[in-house]
């Protein structure tokens, strides 16, 4: 009886070797250092590169440069959803509880890479398509997916039982992901403004090779960058768990002590 | 069946469930989700004067008149689409990126006599980036022609540039 309880499925065991929280600090702790100075060594790296090595657009001149920051802030906003999706269904099925914290902790950061998106394709958009912003598939469809966020960040605190709040939040986040095929396929199913996508994982990038390693660069810095942010903050969630779990504990003894 | 299974086929069923209604709604709402009508759907579907709608294509080469009413700049040209053609009037400043051959977007409505009185004029640049020096050894070397439409393909790029470094 007790054997069979503490017998935990293989692929369980592997999902939650990091659901201890120590050992989670541990790992992490010593991670971190290098994923930050990797993601700012890349990201500077990149955007000097693309900002002032490489070549203006024959077209465009120096205005494609708003690509190195919009491309990547893109690529990451809906990165960004797609692991909230996966921490979501950890959570909804697993009940893994550093997922929920992840959860919690992806929204703010992922946020923030759509609203870069926002703002720097309306920047690019005014000079080049003459308008800051239209309602074609692609920008309604990216604007949704900045609501979602919004909407999950709101949603995952609006409860005062936290596990009601990430309960929740799993489910809306998972109801959102029909949002990602639209978002990269809007281009492709609707006549919209917004151009095609330059790169493909099928075909060969519509693009000079001067212009893309740059862009590349820039999207591996960004993503280091923003594995980094959600590193840090979910390392600070956990501790801050543990401190509120020992001062609860410390005001029991009190509170036992003055009874008896 | 452990819990953890019923909570992941509960999972599944609801995410093929939304994912369904999800793509049969868009298929429900395909026609009124375009951001602009081609010519060729102009002509076919022929929205009634003075109803404003969005026109899409690409510039005609050799079509674009430029005049002036007064101290305004008015542009005329042709929007094709390869199956048809509707002519444009616009009173405006045009986008830096407007030229022959150039995507171009333009909010408004036809006119009795046929010509589509725009509003405004957005243009709509393609997916391919290159340098100067790529795009002008295209138009050298005769493989690409900008008025006539999109670049070529990424990998006939190198050719030019080969050639011209061993001549």
């Amino acid at each position: 009886m007790d054997a069979s309880a503490t017998l935990v499925p293989p692929q369980g065991r592997a999902l939650h070797r990091f659901a201890n929280p120590g050992r989670f600090l541990r790992l992490s702790g010593r991670v971190l250092p290098y994923l930050s100075a990797a993601g700012l060594v890349a990201t500077l790296a990149g955007l000097g590169w693309g900002l002032f090595l490489a070549p203006a657009d024959w077209q465009q001149g120096d205005a494609v440069r708003i690509m190195y920051v919009h491309v990547p802030a893109a690529w990451l906003a809906s990165g960004g959803y797609l692991a909230l999706a996966v921490c979501s269904v950890l959570s909804l099925v697993w009940r893994h509880p550093l997922a929920d914290l992840a959860a919690v902790e992806i929204g703010p950061v992922g946020a923030g890479a759509t609203a870069l998106c926002l703002a720097t394709g309306a920047i690019w958009g005014k000079p080049m398509w003459g308008a800051w912003w239209v309602w074609d598939a692609r920008l309604t469809s990216v604007l949704v997916l900045f609501f979602l966020y919004l909407g999950h960040i709101a949603l995952v605190r609006a409860f005062d039982d936290p596990t009601r709040g990430h309960r929740a939040g799993a489910i809306l986040a998972l109801v959102g992901v029909v949002n990602l095929p639209v978002i990269k396929f809007s281009v492709d199913w609707w006549n919209t403004l917004h151009q095609p996508s330059s790169i493909t994982l099928t075909g060969a990038p519509a693009m000079a090779a001067e212009m893309l390693w740059p862009l590349l660069l820039c999207a591996v810095g960004f993503t280091l960058g923003f594995a980094a942010i959600v590193t840090a903050r979910l390392r600070a969630a956990v501790m801050e768990r543990r401190i509120r779990a020992l001062l609860l504990a410390q005001a029991q003894a009190q509170a036992q002590g003055s009874a008896a | 069946m452990t819990r953890k299974h019923r909570r992941l086929a509960v999972l599944l069923a609801c995410g093929l469930g939304l994912g369904s209604a999800a793509g049969l709604t868009f298929w429900a709402l395909r026609d009124s989700m375009v951001f602009f009508l081609p010519p060729s759907e102009v002509a076919a579907k022929a929205p009634p004067p003075g109803r404003s709608f969005r026109l899409g294509g690409l510039v005609q080469a050799g079509s674009v008149v430029r005049t002036s009413a007064g101290s305004k700049p008015v542009a005329r040209f042709v929007v094709t689409d390869g199956a048809g053609q509707v002519t444009v009037e616009y009173g405006g400043i045009l986008p830096d990126l407007f030229r022959e051959g150039q995507g171009v977007v333009t909010l408004g409505a036809m006119r009795p006599d046929g010509v589509f009185a725009a509003s405004e004029v957005l243009a709509k640049h393609d997916e391919t980036y290159m340098p100067r020096e790529v795009a002008d050894a295209l138009k050298k070397s005769g493989h690409w022609n900008p008025a006539s439409g999109s670049p070529p393909p990424a990998a006939l790029w190198t050719a030019p540039k080969s050639g011209q470094a061993g001549g």
